[in-house]
């Protein structure tokens, strides 16, 4: 099913696992006063797939296109591929591929002209061209509608086209900007599967979301963003680790949960009062809600589940909406 | 912003050292693919009507009572001017609406960044491309003015390479123009208060001359008036060498001038 030779990784030179791809130190980006990405400093490994996790407006987009270099670095240090994108965009742009957030096909040209057409953009020859387009479109199983316009392919397709189309150039880098924002559950899970698969030919992936199940699923390592910084990185058991407790138990009363909040205070050292429910960080889920009970609450609905890694990302970037 | 001016300054050209800008050239040319036949229908059915109509028809009547017009027939006198005019109009169409689609509809510019390709490959390789098609259009142009039989000498064959001049003096402009705009409704303005007045009164359908001297003296700065007198030129014969230079020097200074402004324009736009 996978054996594509769509992807020569050996004809490269043999390229270390592990080897710095992507070094910023200080990383800024201002767009006049507004400061987008306010001084992040990280490294992204050959073979690695790490994620910018963060709400609307966090820095991250900015963030990829200045590793793209689509768009010039403010101040600090960016290198990508060991070269410096204020001097060596082109080159460096021929071996990243790009997944930008809005998709930029061709709408009026047909699926495989458009594939066709981007691989001229990277002086690839025709035969070659041709060669791959066939094997990407198995790939993102689109190779039945190679010959229709693009205007006519749903959102989904639109977006595995615009995947294979980054992958015609065989980049060492894949960029993906919120691969699969506006998708169906099913079109995101194929999308999700494929990216697994080039994760595994040791395709180097850096991925924005702010889809808390796709982070678990794509990234080893992430950065969570919040206002052009950094919150906290790591990989994404790690943060939970660091961030929240082993399991959250959440109740539900009746009544105001502020009338109730009082009674739990001293339970566990830390507890979120919402709207709806009050969630209880704890270690031992079962012992905590014993407790409860013990002190003669009775909420209208419990749930004991593990910690995730929305816990963590609604801690450290907040629950007030941001727009 | 000095990091913006040297943003993808290395210069890597193609395999066969073939610049890179034929690449952005090809993504245009594949466009293409799709229209051409309409495109080029248009190309003969505009000269052959405006020919007619206007050459023929309107030309009797002209013949009869001013006895010509600057010594020739007016089908003679008009083709020429008429062909400067189709330049302005093709190229001004092609550099308004395409390069606006490129930049917020259909993003195809931000396509071509992702890519080895600069901002100056992206904008040379889409103005290469309208000067292919000013090229194709002024040719066919002159092919039907061979079929009205208004051409005399074989140096009428350079009325085609001062028709892409024209074309390209309003292009170069207007692409920096366009890639400036939030939206097209710059587009019709421009047409109305710009190109069509030019089109009228720039000497395509009467002598300049015969304008009051203070409209003279606009039209004479206008770069229609320039390639509509460049064209009639070299059609009739009757243009000396300075007027030629002239003519040209202006035409190729606007071209340039644009082609720098169209960069800094398309730089500012697209390169954030």
């Amino acid at each position: 099913m996978d054996p594509s030779p769509a992807f020569p990784a050996a004809t490269r030179a043999q390229p270390r696992l592990g080897e710095p791809l992507v070094v910023a130190r200080g990383l800024v980006k201002r767009f006049g006063e507004f400061v987008a990405v306010d001084g992040v400093d990280f490294t992204i490994g050959r073979g690695e797939s790490y994620g910018f996790l963060g709400p609307n407006g966090a820095g991250k987009t900015s963030t990829m296109r200045m590793i793209a270099c689509m768009s010039p670095v403010s101040s600090g240090t960016l290198r990508v591929l060991d070269l410096d994108p204020s001097r060596h965009g082109p080159e460096i742009r021929g071996r990243i591929g790009l997944v930008p957030q809005e998709d930029t096909l061709d709408l009026e040209l047909t699926v495989l002209d458009n594939l066709l057409v981007y691989g001229r953009y990277f002086d690839l020859p025709r035969p070659i061209i041709r060669e791959r387009a066939d094997e990407l479109l198995e790939f993102v199983q689109l190779n039945e509608r190679a010959h229709d316009r693009v205007e006519s392919l749903s959102g989904g397709m639109k977006r595995r086209l615009t995947i294979a189309r980054s992958l015609v150039s065989d980049p060492e880098l894949l960029i993906l900007d919120e691969p699969t924002t506006g998708l169906d559950p099913q079109a995101r899970h194929l999308l999700w599967d494929r990216l697994y698969r080039l994760r595994r030919r040791g395709v180097t992936l850096v991925i924005t979301t702010h889809y808390m199940d796709e982070a678990e699923q794509l990234c080893e390592r992430l950065a969570v963003m919040d206002r052009g910084r950094f919150a906290a990185e790591g990989a994404p058991q790690e943060l939970i680790a660091r961030y929240s407790t082993r399991e959250v138990v959440e109740l539900r009363f009746g009544a105001e949960p502020t009338d109730v909040a009082r009674r739990l205070e001293g339970l566990t050292e830390r507890r979120e009062v919402l709207p709806d429910r009050i969630l209880l960080y704890s270690d031992d889920g079962d012992a905590t809600l014993g407790e409860v009970h013990r002190r003669g609450l009775a909420p209208e609905s419990t749930l004991v589940r593990r910690s995730s890694l929305e816990d963590v990302f609604l801690h450290l970037t907040g629950r007030t909406l941001v727009d | 912003m000095s990091d913006t001016a040297s943003f993808g300054a290395v210069h890597t050209g193609g395999r066969l050292g073939a610049p890179r800008w034929l690449r952005s050239l090809a993504y245009w040319a594949y466009q293409y693919k799709r229209t051409w036949r309409g495109s080029v229908t248009t190309s003969f059915l505009y000269p052959v009507l405006y020919l007619a109509a206007l050459g023929v028809g309107l030309g009797s009547l002209v013949d009869h009572h001013a006895h010509a017009v600057s010594g020739v027939s007016y089908l003679d006198f008009l083709a020429p001017g008429l062909l400067a005019s189709t330049a302005m109009q093709v190229g001004a169409n092609e550099a308004m609406y395409p390069v606006m689609d490129a930049i917020k509809w259909g993003r195809t510019y931000f396509a071509m960044l992702a890519t080895p390709l600069t901002v100056k490959d992206v904008v040379r390789g889409h103005l290469v491309w309208i000067a292919f098609r000013l090229l194709t259009v002024c040719a066919i142009y002159l092919a039907i003015m061979e079929a009205f039989g208004t051409l005399r000498s074989g140096l009428a064959v350079f009325a085609i390479p001062a028709g892409v001049l024209t074309g390209l003096a309003f292009v170069a402009p207007l692409a920096a123009f366009a890639a400036a705009q939030e939206s097209d409704r710059g587009f019709s303005a421009l047409y109305r208060f710009g190109l069509i007045p030019l089109f009228l009164f720039s000497g395509t359908f009467f002598p300049v001359s015969q304008l009051p001297r203070w409209l003279q003296l606009v039209a004479d700065a206008t770069p229609l008036y320039h390639g509509v007198a460049l064209c009639r030129g070299v059609v009739l014969g009757d243009l000396g060498l300075a007027a030629a230079a002239v003519h040209t020097a202006y035409l190729v200074i606007l071209a340039v001038v644009g082609y720098v402004l169209a960069v800094r324009s398309y730089r500012k736009r697209l390169v954030i």
